[in-house]
């Protein structure tokens, strides 16, 4: 039998599970709470209001330049509790993992969950491991949920964008579908395009600082920033202007999506946010997120008009305005 | 020089925008008839900055548009087939008269989606005893590759291999669309992906014989802004002739290596175009040297007769270039992306798709 990977075994319960829970999860992912191994998570969750969320990772490729699934199951979640303003806390993390992943394989998720998590500031305090027939799953799915807190004084929402506020981007688009797309077909472009996988909940901590007035955050992920955008503008019931030529976009992403017929506004990101925010605070906050690591390249891109309502318009860079749609169905490469 | 982000600069836009602004007076109408023209000139909303005189046309640039219902029915009764039958993504959702091959792979048809050519190779390299089928359909941008994957099949001993190929080339096109005389065309935006293989001396007689400007265009906002304001300048002058704005990507001559490998394995031949019919010549033929790799030689299929486009789909005109796709009745209403009733609006690069998504909005001030 073979030691070096999951066997079916490892998911029945028995001592192969507990061997493989201690000597894996426990081993990586220590925490006084998570070493107790009950199977709920008793946790202190100070004042104010509880953030929870969840979300389940199925990235294929499981490795990609700039990060992992394990990364990208940290991050994501964090992301979504720090876009309600919350600060992260506890997370728990779920996995199904397909009968024949090597152990080194895991081994090299559980290590980029680790580094996410002190990065982010968080604990893996729960978990839960199961082990599919070999087709049952793609090597590797993981689900995770997060709890946060909510400080005292901050109501951030997608419904909260007002006419007049200023929209600012706190990086360029696109980065982490390109990374995603080059591994999984093996494009092979001169210049490799990493994933921008990271956890933001720092960069709301030290624009909140600023501001307790912030509107609403976002992190353009699947269907990218013309998504998120026409999800904000629907949700507040307003419309949101944007100038094309103030959206940062890697030079490399710019040529890829070029090449493939992709748009770059419905290309995923990992590690961007939108925040809506009044206009006498855009500035204030913009230079508070370029001193943060991951709010550099931050730009003011646009603002919140009356209409059209639930939609979103873009100046282009020969002046003139046309709409920017959702994403419909799915991207397709051009054929010439 | 970055060859994208500084042929978006506004300052400059403005300023070939001006300028267009100031050499033009004659009422002119050109036309694209390359897909990607189409979406980057809709993309960077050209149109809306133009004066009113200067009409910008769209032409059968889409080689998804212009597959006619019978070759896409026949595509259909390949796949039934049983062979493995392998097509890029964008024809799938494409209607033929009674199916498409979307809802054939949805009824448990084996059509797989590729990339390129050679992910089709691979695969009859990996099943030896399945047919595989490719779909060539594309222009002369996409031939050289589809040759080469016949030559590495041969080359390789690869037997179960075969493409049903319905590409076609564009000067012909261009060509009958003057012959037809519906429109009043004062210059072509000729297609830039084509003419990195062809060049643009296949274009030279379309200046010489029917007095028509035409320049070759890259695509980027700048690109087109330069393409749009030499053609003007050629039409105030009175002058016909063949330029080229994609300097950096195209020559007179092309790309021989390209047209060497194309000429290898294809011959011309007749095509049956969306909107304009047969145009002779028009089509790649693949050679008798290669005819153990042609699947209209290598399967007898029952193809049921051709239906017409649906009531109300003007995709024929539109492809013609005699209507805009906001003139069909469907358009916005019954026939968006996301339940499109013709080609035009299925391809990523139809008219119809292009000018709905990235339709205008006049922003209040």
């Amino acid at each position: 039998m073979k030691k070096d990977r999951i066997l079916l075994g490892h998911g029945s319960g028995g001592k192969l599970m507990h061997d493989l829970v201690d000597n894996f999860f426990i081993k990586k992912l220590s925490n006084p709470i998570l070493d107790k191994l009950d199977d709920t998570a008793s946790l202190n969750m100070g004042s104010g209001n509880l953030a929870f969320t969840t979300d389940s990772y199925v990235v294929n490729p499981i490795y990609f330049q700039g990060g992992d699934i394990g990364k990208l199951a940290i991050c994501g979640t964090v992301n979504d509790l720090a876009m309600s303003g919350a600060i992260p806390k506890y997370l728990s993390s779920g996995f199904i993992i397909e009968e024949g992943l090597p152990f080194a394989d895991l081994e090299k998720v559980l290590d980029s969950m680790v580094k996410a998590s002190e990065e982010a500031g968080v604990q893996i305090v729960t978990g839960d491991t199961k082990v599919v027939e070999s087709g049952g799953a793609d090597k590797l799915f993981i689900n995770t949920a997060g709890v946060g807190s909510i400080p005292e004084g901050v109501y951030i929402s997608g419904s909260n964008a007002q006419v007049g506020d200023k929209v600012i981007l706190s990086g360029s688009i696109g980065d982490h579908g390109i990374a995603v797309i080059s591994e999984r077909e093996g494009l092979r472009f001169k210049t490799i395009v990493q994933s921008d996988c990271a956890p933001l909940n720092h960069l709301v901590a030290d624009m909140l600082d600023v501001s307790k007035d912030i509107r609403a955050l976002r992190d353009p992920t699947r269907g990218g920033l013309a998504s998120t955008l026409n999800e904000l503008a629907q949700q507040s019931n307003v419309g949101i202007s944007i100038e094309e030529d103030k959206v940062p976009i890697r030079e490399e992403v710019l040529g890829a999506c070029e090449m493939l017929g992709y748009d770059p506004y419905h290309v995923a990101n990992e590690g961007k946010l939108v925040a809506i925010v009044p206009a006498g605070e855009a500035e204030a906050i913009l230079a508070a997120m370029r001193k943060n690591k991951y709010g550099k390249e931050s730009q003011i891109i646009g603002e919140i008009i009356d209409e059209p309502i639930g939609k979103v318009i873009l100046t282009t860079p020969v002046g003139a305005t046309r709409i920017l749609d959702m994403l419909i169905g799915e991207q397709l490469p051009r054929i010439c | 020089m970055k060859y994208l982000s500084e042929y978006r600069d506004p300052a400059l836009a403005k300023k070939l925008i001006e300028g267009i602004k100031q050499i033009s007076h004659r009422k002119v109408n050109f036309m694209e008839v390359c897909g990607t023209h189409t979406v980057a000139i809709s993309k960077s909303g050209i149109r809306q900055v133009m004066p009113d005189h200067v009409t910008l046309l769209s032409g059968p640039g889409c080689p998804v548009c212009v597959t006619a219902n019978s070759d896409l029915d026949k595509a259909i009764a390949l796949a039934r087939t049983g062979a493995i039958f392998t097509t890029f993504g964008d024809m799938l959702k494409v209607p033929g008269s009674y199916s498409s091959l979307g809802e054939e792979k949805a009824d448990g048809v084996d059509i797989r989606v590729v990339y390129s050519t050679l992910d089709a190779l691979q695969i009859a390299e990996e099943n030896p005893d399945r047919k595989v089928i490719f779909y060539a359909v594309g222009f002369e941008t996409t031939a050289p590759t589809i040759a080469i994957s016949l030559m590495e099949a041969k080359k390789r001993g690869i037997k179960n291999y075969s493409i049903y190929c319905v590409h076609k080339i564009v000067p012909p096109a261009m060509k009958a669309l003057l012959n037809l005389g519906e429109l009043n065309l004062d210059g072509f935006i000729c297609p830039g992906h084509v003419s990195v293989i062809i060049g643009s001396n296949p274009y030279e007689f379309i200046a010489n014989e029917y007095g028509v400007p035409c320049v070759v265009a890259g695509f980027e906002p700048l690109d087109v802004l330069q393409t749009i304001y030499m053609l003007i300048e050629q039409a105030e002058k009175g002058e016909a002739k063949v330029e080229i704005q994609y300097t950096r990507s195209v020559t007179p001559e092309g790309n021989k290596i390209a047209l060497d490998i194309m000429n290898k394995v294809f011959e011309t031949g007749d095509a049956d175009w969306r909107g304009i019919g047969v145009i002779p010549g028009s089509g790649l033929k693949v050679r008798e040297e290669y005819f153990d790799f042609d699947a209209e030689r290598l399967f007898e299929v029952d193809v049921p007769p051709t239906k017409p486009d649906p009531p109300g789909c003007s995709c024929g005109e539109i492809l013609r270039g005699i209507k805009f796709p906001y003139d069909c009745k469907l358009f916005g209403k019954a026939c968006t992306p996301e339940h499109p009733v013709g080609p035009c609006m299925v391809s990523s690069e139809g008219s119809c798709a292009a000018y709905f998504r990235y339709r205008g909005f006049e922003k209040k001030s």
